[in-house]
């Protein structure tokens, strides 16, 4: 399959605080990849750097083919890249069915009747729907990281980049959100994914990136990553199966 | 999920329609049954009402908090004074023509002061004004710092009789007055307008989905400062006199226009109606106690500010879900229709 996104050589430091340092790596169309990493590693910088909201110091980012390293955050997500937010960031005034709707209208580039079925429709494949007319302000932390979703499924990335969704979430509801991405993944849409609720994100990914202090310290399948060293030295105590 | 609908008006919106046009009948009709004065106040009440909707649109939609807007205020009235005695146009045109000028000027200031943040921003639309105020105070032709009228023949022009000239610079401000309105609200229903609404809330998510927020705000602020243009020309076309000091003031232009703003519901279409009234009725009130006035708008919206953030029409919003404007969309679920 063909590299959908490269990143190469991306750096940036905030003073003496580095959130990525020479970090690399390729994403194949249509893989799912995870990104593992202690609290602080830099994963919802690198994010930050691939969505256009920070840019690198030096290093390079394409995006099916096109240097996107400068190109705003806006126009990224016209050429196909959305995200989800670690903290959610609602459009809190108005209502979770016009969030989804700003998606559909302004990051897929739907107009009309066209735009309102998509709303519609991912907000019912986010189980979203019975919310529609309540103001995104009012949902509660959940509910709002599963807006966070709906709002980025809405642009129909060929890339979506998802920032810790599974957190807080009980059993039942952690399997509801599995099936959901992987139905999207299965779409042919592209995921990169950070999350610390690892058997979900092992129930998903195909390949594992490991991030510590901003530099990639381990790259490879999920199984082989989660027994190495360097996750054990990072996550000391923490079960793979939990 | 395949029955569900969206639609965007309410019986209140309806009602709303209904009342309002009621209301400009009433309105238009004023020269037949108000007087001198009133017919005066009104037009000054219709002509906050559009400085406040367009204020409303940059700062509670757009984030561009201006105290600066002075600017285009006096500039329109300016230029309908220029244009009207140099360049021998009638004053409507000249009016027209200051907003498409005041268009033109707002790029290369936006260019200038949108690389400023938050409050750096507003003090850089101040310190805009300011240079404006300073300018227009040099053109010894304008009067310089002491101003000058709208001759005579200018006056004439628009209209033979006083009780004429009267009725057609009301109508003038009422016209405004509603295409101001109509052109806003038209504007936030459009999907521009769905992209604005996002940029109040959440600039960060807002660009994450595709909406080019720089763009956005230019729109908004050479579009704002056209009409503010405008309506400054009509504003010193009913004074017939202007001064630099009169035309630049931050107080009567930007200072009651934030109040009018903050205290009837910053964000909210109704907001700047519902304050334009409240400003109105606490002026005519309290316009014998001098300058105690001032310190009671200010008390007000203190008061306001702390106890309703959202101002009163997000009070009466919130405890009623009202919505005069129809803005909102409303998805009609299978389950809600059944």
């Amino acid at each position: 399959m063909s590299v959908l996104l490269s990143v190469t050589g991306l750096s940036k430091s905030f003073g003496a605080v580095v959130v990525a340092d020479d970090t690399n790596f390729d994403v194949r169309t249509g893989e799912a990849v995870g990104i593992l990493g202690p609290n602080g590693a830099g994963k919802t910088s690198l994010f930050h750097l691939i969505t256009g909201a920070l840019w690198p110091d030096t290093g390079r980012i394409e995006f099916a083919g096109r240097d996107i390293t400068t190109m705003s955050a806006a126009r990224r997500c016209n050429e196909g890249i959305a995200r989800s937010f670690q903290v959610p960031q609602p459009f809190g005034g108005m209502t979770v069915f016009e969030n989804a709707l700003v998606g559909a209208t302004h990051g897929a580039g739907l107009r009309g009747l066209a735009a309102e079925t998509h709303a519609l429709a991912v907000l019912n494949d986010t189980g979203l729907l019975s919310k529609s007319n309540i103001r995104a302000g009012s949902l509660t932390l959940l509910e709002r990281k599963r807006l966070e979703m709906a709002r980025a499924l809405a642009a129909r990335p060929r890339l979506l980049l998802l920032d810790e969704i599974a957190g807080g979430l009980t059993d039942a509801e952690c399997e509801m959100l599995i099936e959901t991405i992987k139905r999207v993944h299965a779409g042919g849409t592209t995921i990169i994914w950070i999350e610390h609720v690892v058997h979900a994100l092992l129930a998903v990914v195909q390949r594992l990136i490991v991030i510590d202090f901003g530099k990639k310290i381990a790259e490879g399948d999920p199984r082989t990553i989660m027994e190495s060293r360097e996750i054990k030295d990072i996550y000391l105590g923490m079960d793979p199966h939990a | 999920m395949s029955d569900s609908a969206v639609t965007r008006t309410t019986s209140a919106a309806r009602a709303a329609t209904i009342v309002a046009f009621v209301v400009l009948v009433a309105a238009a009709a004023a020269p037949w049954w108000a007087g001198r004065a009133d017919m005066r106040l009104m037009s000054e009440l219709y002509l906050y009402l559009s400085l406040a909707c367009l204020w409303n649109l940059m700062a509670g939609y757009a984030g561009l908090v201006s105290v600066g807007q002075q600017a285009f205020v006096g500039f329109g009235g300016y230029m309908l004074f220029a244009l009207t005695i140099f360049g021998g146009l009638h004053p409507i045109a000249a009016i027209v023509l200051a907003g498409l000028l005041a268009a033109c000027l707002s790029v290369p200031i936006a260019s200038l002061i949108f690389r400023l943040k938050g409050a750096y921003f507003a003090i850089g639309t101040w310190v805009v004004a300011e240079v404006f105020r300073l300018s227009f105070a040099q053109i010894s032709a304008l009067g310089g710092g002491s101003g000058s009228s709208l001759p005579v023949s200018v006056v004439k022009s628009l209209a033979a009789s006083r009780s004429g000239r009267e009725s057609l610079t009301y109508w003038l401000a009422l016209g405004a007055a509603i295409a101001v309105i109509l052109s806003v609200y038209l504007f936030l229903r459009s999907r521009k307008g769905l992209a604005l609404t996002a940029i109040r809330d959440s600039e960060l998510a807002a660009s994450g989905l595709g909406i080019d927020i720089w763009r956005a705000k230019l729109e908004v602020y050479v579009v704002t400062s056209a009409l503010t243009a405008i309506i400054g020309g009509l504003i010193f076309l009913q004074k017939l006199r202007i001064s630099p000091d009169a035309a630049f003031s931050v107080n009567d232009w930007t200072a009651f226009v934030i109040f009018i703003v903050v205290i009837g519901g910053i964000g909210t279409l109704e907001g700047p109606i519902i304050g334009t009234l409240i400003f109105f009725a606490l002026r005519e009130t309290l316009a014998d106690f001098g300058t105690i006035y001032l310190m009671i708008l200010g008390l007000v919206a203190i008061v306001i500010m702390l106890t309703t953030p959202k101002g009163v029409w997000g009070l009466i919003r919130d405890r009623l879900d009202l919505e005069l404007f129809p803005l909102a969309y409303r998805v009609q679920l299978d389950e809600t229709r059944k």
